[in-house]
């Protein structure tokens, strides 16, 4: 899970990460009462950013300055609501001013190749760490980092001199970095990304914007990650698979599937793609992993979600039995069918094969439900649900 | 020969009086794997029966994997232990000198992964997962949850990330049959890489032709094409999952997730034919080409 800037704020500062006062607000007065608990006694100024999880906003008109209270109102106003790659802005941090000296780069994170960490820094902050990395490599300092030593005094002092940190503030540099090493550390996060840290015109080296990754697997440990989820942005029906655990992904197209493990799943995607090719161009309408266990409650609620889903026209079940028995898969088609009765209304391909294949095609055959068709392959499947998608559509 | 797994391969189960591992050790065993022993401190000294096809079989738990190495003679370790537990089990695996260690827990920590990763790098003690099937060397030796029933033994070997896409491989060329197949998991950070098994099968006199599986994320596959082109003689065949896969979007695997135009599926097949492997564009034409290419 991607974190706003101002959730990786809050949680910079629980860490001792040196950053600016900056409040979320979610409408203009907000933003107004937040400048006025940010904005200096005599004048000053706040920056009233956008919050989305992608890059550009500046260029966008998603970030401004406002010197009091009234304007601070005023530029949330124009940024609430605003689009911004597709992303609609729903809140805005309200955040300190600060005179900035000089802007960095630093991030930690995944190196899965050499299946460590690897953290990356640069005196040049502030460009598109992209570019930078393409157009001056040299610029951008890459260390390895053991996971199970981290960033400790001699591994940051060992990243400010590699990335040719100044004497003046290398030390406070290396401190910083050894409070970022304590945030993925203890928050079990996959990537730590600052960007720009500045060095302020008073001599403070300060996390300016920061970017967190955090770890889904490791929730279990992290009682405090599940409220940072932002379920106003979830699709309403992948919200729906994940309150009955389903591991779902809507796309844009007619042909509904499940199948069980995610590769497998992946490639029903692409097989169904291919076929509908031939049948007007259908598309698959969403990725569906149900999963080893394939029980009949996993199925009918998995069915469910798909047949909500008003684009969808016909649906494709592709199972492997590895483990799971197809008897037991056929018996919960069935049993799912049941359950749903007429709300079960779109046409099935259903395509079995694996561990006791026979018997859960008989199963099926025997039910002789009239919306469920047979496949003898995973091709023949894909092509009989594309089919019958253009048809319905 | 095979890879990594041999008839004579002795096997531990760390978890196996768990459901899970109750379950698959019945399946290891009526496939004829040498399971020697199970890991749980507080079940130590007890046994457990399993049916297997030379009638029933007890075996024994010990407190420890030390215990059940110097007692049996153990050279893999097999984990379904929950994911909160399984970084403590792989370390004990590691530090007893288990030589191989076969991860089939999904939902491990990444942190955790990269922790054990670098002692089990130190202690020279290959990996195989998280978050993998496991690997099977039909008629010598299955461990972890592939069917043994799919297929039998043959000159193919097969790597890949996903697991139930290895069954669909394998039931397709189930007429021709595998040396090994080998589930690598689809993690962010995994112990044994497709570029490792590459090796392995390059190197084992009974495979004749390399079946890889990949899907969308990382660069695994680009760097296992560039393995291939300086390194693989044999002939390989390639396929990749995840073409319809939009952006930004995780595909069940917390590896498969497209960012930018690196990771792509089309991007990795380009990578992979430029070295010389032939792709298929679905499972079943990927078969007929490592068909074509294994009767030729």
């Amino acid at each position: 899970m991607d974190l706003f800037e101002y959730q990786a704020r809050d949680m910079f500062e629980r860490h001792g990460v040196p950053v600016l006062g900056g409040v979320v607000a979610t409408t203009p007065d907000e933003a107004r009462a937040a400048a006025e608990r940010l904005l200096p006694e005599g004048g000053g100024v706040v920056v009233v950013k956008a919050q989305v999880k992608t890059g550009g906003r500046g260029k966008a008109g998603g970030v401004k300055l406002a010197r009091s209270a009234d304007e601070a109102a005023e530029k949330a106003g124009e940024i609430l609501g605003m689009d911004i790659k597709g992303h609609t802005v729903h809140r805005v941090m309200v955040a300190e001013g600060a005179r900035i000296a000089e802007e960095y780069y630093f991030s930690l994170l995944l190196d899965r190749a050499e299946r460590r960490y690897l953290a990356m820094a640069s005196v040049e902050g502030g460009m598109e760490i992209e570019q930078l990395a393409v157009e001056r490599p040299e610029a951008l300092a890459r260390v390895a980092v053991d996971p199970r030593t981290g960033i400790d005094a001699a591994k940051a002092e060992e990243i400010v001199t590699a990335a040719g940190f100044g004497p003046e503030v290398k030390d406070e540099v290396a401190a910083v970095l050894q409070k970022l090493w304590v945030v993925y550390r203890e928050e079990d996060a996959s990537l730590v990304e600052v960007n720009p840290l500045v060095l302020t015109e008073d001599g403070q080296v300060v996390a300016l914007d920061g970017k967190v990754t955090l770890d889904a697997n490791a929730d279990f440990r992290q009682a405090g990650h599940a409220e940072l989820e932002d379920a106003a942005a979830a699709d309403p029906l992948e919200a729906r698979a994940k309150e009955k655990d389903l591991n779902y992904v809507k796309l844009d197209g007619e042909v509904g599937v499940i199948g069980n493990g995610a590769g497998l799943v992946m490639s029903t995607l692409d097989v169904v793609a291919y076929a509908g090719e031939a049948h007007g161009g259908v598309r698959p309408a969403n990725f569906l992993d149900i999963g080893g266990g394939a029980s009949a409650e996993v199925m009918a609620a998995g069915l469910d979600i798909i047949l909500t889903d008003p684009q969808v026209k016909s649906v494709f079940v592709n199972v492997f039995g590895g483990i799971t028995a197809c008897d037991a898969v056929a018996n919960g088609i069935v049993a799912a069918l049941r359950m749903l009765g007429d709300e079960a209304s779109k046409p099935l391909v259903v395509r079995l094969d694996g561990n006791n294949v026979l018997e859960g095609r008989r199963i099926l055959a025997e039910a002789a439900h009239p919306l469920v068709t047979l496949a003898e392959t995973m091709d023949g499947g894909a092509d009989a649900a594309a089919r019958l998608a253009h048809e319905a559509a | 020969m095979a890879i990594f797994l041999t008839e004579q391969s002795k096997v531990v189960v760390q978890g196996m009086t768990g459901s899970e591992g109750t379950k698959h050790t019945t399946r290891m065993l009526a496939s004829g794997t040498q399971v020697v022993g199970g890991v749980n401190p507080r079940k130590a000294g007890t046994s457990v029966t399993f049916p297997s096809p030379s009638g029933e079989v007890d075996v024994p738990v010990f407190g420890s994997v030390a215990d059940a190495m110097a007692q049996t003679g153990a050279d893999v370790s097999v984990i379904f232990v929950p994911p909160a537990y399984t970084k403590a089990a792989v370390v004990e695996a590691i530090e007893a000198g288990m030589p191989l260690v076969v991860i089939i827990t999904e939902g491990v920590p990444v942190k955790d992964t990269a922790e054990f990763f670098a002692l089990a790098q130190e202690k020279g003690v290959r990996l195989v997962g998280p978050n993998c099937p496991g690997l099977i060397s039909p008629g010598k030796s299955n461990v972890g949850i592939i069917p043994a029933d799919i297929t039998g033994p043959g000159r193919i070997g097969l790597v890949s990330k996903s697991g139930t896409l290895t069954y669909q491989m394998m039931y397709e060329l189930r007429d021709l049959g595998f040396s090994s197949a080998v589930g690598i998991g689809g993690d962010p950070i995994i112990g044994t890489t497709h570029i490792d098994a590459l090796a392995a099968f390059q190197d084992d006199p009974d495979t004749d032709l390399i079946v890889m599986i990949g899907e969308i994320g990382g660069d695994a596959e680009e760097r296992a094409a560039a393995f291939i082109r300086d390194n693989v003689t044999k002939p390989v065949v390639g396929y990749v999952a995840g073409f319809t896969a939009p952006e930004g979007k995780t595909m069940g695997h917390a590896g498969a997730i497209v960012s930018g135009s690196a990771g792509t599926a089309q991007a990795k097949q380009e990578a992979l034919e430029a070295a010389g492997v032939h792709v298929g564009k679905t499972p079943s034409e990927t078969a007929a080409l490592a068909r074509k290419l294994l009767q030729a």
